[in-house]
């Protein structure tokens, strides 16, 4: 098994180029994610699920307290 | 891609509900694709005859080089697209991609240059490939600069979308490099006329790993597209809310006066 991660000798070149790749990508995909969350939740926070424009904002119009 | 496709999936609402539908299969087929990709590229592949297990890092390099090339394309195509009919989606698919694009490069340099190392006897040679791509690099960092340049979002895109697409030539000239110039990086064995020139046992990882790269650069780019679209409508519902304040403000004000 340690032979194998010996990688012929070229172990310090190769690893990093996997842990880099690792970094990189699952480093971008949990930004975005985080992203599209906080974005969805942005949305739902002011009400309805993000897709009907009728509810929410246009009803405060109306409201007695405003 | 036709004027009405284009107009068909250019319409933000019916983009969401186009990506709400490829996400799923996108996750999962990327997961697979790196499953696979991975345990053909570290495990059932043999070492090359002259570069040993270094081989290895081209699993790396190549896709990213190639989706770093491709990402490219599609932020200057959007930004092109953006410029001609000022649509905002294309603004928001330049932008969504930009930095995904700008990862892949820095992890094709970087391989670039761990396998450089070991087989050139240098990390870093200013030929002709290494340095159009090290460009590529700048034009990524470029954009995300301008995006971010101005306090009128509207001219920082424009500004961007104008580089993105000056950019573009140099594509080409990275594609082709190895061809006019006499570089010390390999020609093409993959993407050429006549077919690949490397063994099945070493194209199968690569393919492998390229596809994985390929459907996680839609995924991420569609996941970033998405969150973008719905802090624009966010944006969008905040700009209007203060109007009713304001209008009873300007009541009340008056009622006073």
């Amino acid at each position: 098994m340690s032979e194998y991660f010996a990688m012929g000798g070229y172990a310090a070149f190769i690893w990093p180029s996997y842990a880099l790749a690792l970094v990189l990508l699952v480093g971008v995909f949990a930004l975005a994610a985080r992203r599209l969350e906080a974005a969805t939740r942005a949305l739902d926070d002011r009400g309805g699920d993000g897709r009907s424009d009728d509810r929410g904002d246009g009803g405060s119009e109306d409201d007695p307290a405003s | 891609m036709s004027g009405s496709a284009f107009h068909r999936f250019a319409n933000p609402r019916r983009f969401l509900r186009l990506a709400d539908a490829l996400m799923p299969w996108l996750a999962g087929l990327t997961a697979l694709g790196f499953a696979v990709g991975l345990y053909l590229a570290l495990w059932a592949s043999p070492p090359d005859y002259q570069q040993g297990e270094t081989v290895r890092i081209m699993y790396v390099h190549v896709p990213a080089a190639w989706i770093a090339m491709f990402a490219y394309c599609w932020v200057g195509a959007a930004s092109a697209a953006a410029l001609i009919w000022r649509h905002p989606l294309a603004d928001v698919a330049a932008e969504a991609a930009s930095p995904v694009g700008a990862a892949f490069t820095l992890l094709a340099l970087v391989s670039g240059s761990l396998w450089g190392r070991p087989m050139w006897g240098a990390y870093w040679v200013w030929d002709a490939r290494l340095t159009s791509f090290l460009l590529l690099l700048f034009l990524y960092l470029g954009h995300w600069a301008l995006l971010n340049a101005f306090d009128d979002p509207q001219r920082g895109r424009r500004s961007a979308a104008i580089l993105a697409v000056v950019g573009l030539i140099n594509v080409p000239i990275i594609k082709f490099s190895v061809d006019w110039w006499n570089t010390l990086h390999q020609p093409a064995s993959v993407m050429k006329m006549g077919g690949p020139s490397i063994d099945p046992s070493m194209l199968h990882p690569l393919l492998a790993m390229a596809l994985a790269c390929q459907l996680y650069f839609f995924l991420v780019t569609f996941m970033r597209m998405k969150a973008m679209l719905l802090e624009a409508r966010r944006q969008t519902r905040l700009y209007r809310a203060p109007r009713v304040p304001a209008a009873a403000r300007r009541t009340a004000e008056g009622g006073r006066a």
